[in-house]
């Protein structure tokens, strides 16, 4: 039967983890997310389905213990916010190398350094482009509801398993805590220990029999040649995400002169610039990139073909925007509106900046 | 010209047998230095894991430094931590496979600087794991730098006239502040340079896979060590070096039991 509650984002998150069969969370807690933490601490799933819950000592700490359990074929997840995010990346390099599934949530604060505790989207760069070092991608997908903090944790462990990458939810402040309706999700067992070195016996660490050779996690190899090969695995791998993981939404689209591009809170706020607009005349419409890496590029190119103008709305200063207009390709204009350091935008107010900077100019 | 095929069995007859490397080292070339005690202190690992029969469940964590690339050299499942991260690593494969033995290989660069926030939470909470300690008061890996645990006087590239304490800090003797900790069990501090020594630090390696398979916490196993290479002498030397100087600081002996 379905189970509608009315949940904050960050909770609906944690209960969905337990509900899609995780084995582990690990954490640490920072504003605007420790309600991830506490819920699951509350709620003690150890004895709900056996999944692990433990304070780490720091965001570097836990983002290392999702490492060493992710490792054994164990679903992980671990959240936290922009500069706790920041010192995980290291070991998210590590397991995007290591080639490790896992699922972390960064619930976006403003920044640059300890900045606010207010929303903002400005680790946009930070998710898509990679953040830590190497050549390497993460799923990103970004919700706008409570009901997609809930649904994309069980997609996000799917993803990270399918194609053996970390997968990150972007979400923002805003997101995580509001409170809204949700249907929860069915409860997925977990998998057993059996099961696990069934699927995944030609790499998890569950310890060596006799009948295989030893499984070794690690992103290290001295020899170039060899390092080349694995880049280039990485890469293949990345194109198949490409060519197979887009998701978006669009609104309104089909007879739009304008378009807006908008993911998470902007989303939402766009959505009633849309209406704002044709309320006044103005044939507005929306896509929402539901997966910002791999970003909706074509669907973007698509529509550049016949419309006027695209505005990028971003809680930043303009980071998206360098996608939108690479997948628009001087097609058409391209501009961006963003509220930086926690600030959030109006709709009234993003009217006017589409106004002012596609119309009235063009 | 006779020649006939001589085969391992013609040389070492049943009965004169009196050493065999453990199966759980593989057959390769180690990349540690001639006269490096690592060599030694993984043998002692694997035997301790081969005469306990925990091979099939075991979990090895090798660290950045020197032993990085001790997967390649220990035959069962292994993960490779970023610098000093291995006992967060353990912690998280324990938490989701507690009734397999996991433990932590690290030098003292790894464990006493980039890791100390790692070790000491780690040791706090009692994790039930094994941590191996090799101490050889250097950075070996990077080509001899200082590290947390370099003598104060001693020359590194990075202490090029002797560690000035009072600008570097003194020689940290983690083994001692974790051993204070509730959450560890068992905290001792052994070497490899002699035989005698090597006996002594098998049996404290074998003690501490005990206390993990009966649920005691966290044990540590120190291993002062040299490094021949990074303190510029011939293996003799730094073991008679290490003798003289490192365990005049290091003491070795149970700190915790």
């Amino acid at each position: 039967m379905e189970e509608v509650k009315l949940m904050k984002g960050n909770e609906a998150m944690a209960e969905a983890a337990i509900r899609a069969g995780a084995d582990a969370y690990f954490g640490y807690p920072i504003t605007p997310q420790s309600e991830v933490i506490e819920y699951l601490m509350l709620e003690e799933p150890h004895k709900r389905t056996g999944m692990q819950v433990l304070q780490a000592e720091s965001e570097v700490a836990a983002i290392n213990m999702v490492y060493g359990a992710a490792a054994c074929g164990k679903r992980v997840m671990t959240s936290s916010s922009s500069p706790g995010i920041s010192l995980k990346l290291e070991g998210i390099s590590y397991m995007a190398g290591s080639e490790l599934p896992c699922l972390i949530a960064n619930v976006m604060r403003g920044g640059p350094g300890l900045g606010t505790i207010q929303p903002g989207q400005s680790d946009y760069f930070q998710a898509v482009k990679g953040g830590g070092h190497g050549d390497y991608r993460l799923i990103v997908l970004a919700p706008s509801t409570v009901q997609e903090m809930a649904d994309f944790v069980d997609l996000g462990f799917e993803l990270a398993f399918e194609y053996r990458n970390p997968v990150m939810i972007l979400s923002d402040g805003a997101i995580g805590q509001m409170m809204e309706k949700i249907s929860l999700p069915d409860q997925k067992e977990r998998i057993s220990n059996e099961e696990i070195i069934k699927r995944y016996n030609s790499w998890a660490t569950t310890g060596k029999p006799e009948t295989r050779e030893r499984n070794i996690i690690t992103s290290l190899d001295l020899k170039p040649e060899r390092q080349e090969k694995h880049n280039i695995h990485l890469q293949n791998k990345y194109q198949r995400i490409e060519d197979n993981e887009v998701r978006y939404e669009t609104i309104q689209c089909e007879d739009a002169d304008y378009i807006l591009v908008a993911f998470g809170s902007s989303a939402r706020i766009s959505q009633k610039v849309v209406q704002l607009g044709r309320e006044k005349g103005l044939k507005i419409g929306l896509i929402r990139p539901i997966t910002l890496w791999p970003f909706p590029t074509e669907i973007i190119s698509k529509y550049a073909e016949k419309v006027k103008g695209f505005l990028s709305v971003e809680m930043n200063a303009g980071q998206m925007v360098e996608d939108v207009r690479l997948a628009v390709n001087g097609k058409a204009p391209v501009e961006h509106y963003g509220k930086m350091g926690g600030m959030i935008a109006t709709p009234s107010e993003v009217l006017s900046a589409l106004e002012d900077k596609l119309i009235s100019n063009h | 010209m006779i020649t006939t095929e001589i085969t391992p069995e013609d040389i070492i007859k049943k009965g004169k047998l009196v050493f065999q490397k453990t199966s759980f080292m593989n057959d390769c070339t180690l990349s540690y230095c001639p006269g490096c005690g690592h060599g030694v202190a993984h043998r002692l690992v694997m035997e301790v894991i081969d005469e306990m029969g925990i091979g099939e469940d075991t979990i090895g964590v090798a660290p950045v430094g020197c032993s990085v690339l001790a997967y390649e050299f220990m035959n069962i499942d292994m993960q490779q931590a970023a610098h000093g991260r291995a006992p967060a690593v353990a912690t998280g494969i324990k938490r989701v496979m507690p009734e397999k033995y996991v433990f932590t290989y690290q030098g003292d660069g790894d464990l006493a600087a980039i890791g100390t926030a790692e070790t000491i939470h780690a040791c706090n909470r009692g994790e039930n794991i094994v941590i191996i300690f090799v101490n050889n008061g250097i950075y070996g890996m990077t080509g001899g730098q200082m590290a947390p645990t370099t003598l104060a006087g001693m020359k590194s590239s990075t202490s090029p006239y002797g560690r000035v304490v009072e600008t570097m800090g003194h020689p940290i003797k983690i083994t001692e502040m974790v051993a204070t900790l509730p959450g560890v069990a068992y905290a001792t501090r052994q070497a490899v340079h002699e035989a005698k020594y090597v006996r002594k630090t098998k049996k404290a390696i074998r003690k501490a896979f005990e206390n993990q398979r009966d649920n005691k916490g966290t044990s540590i196993v120190e291993i002062v060590s040299n490094c021949n290479s990074g303190w510029k002498m011939t293996p003799e030397e730094s073991n008679k070096w290490l003798d003289e100087n490192m365990l005049a600081y290091f003491p070795l002996g149970d700190i915790k039991k």
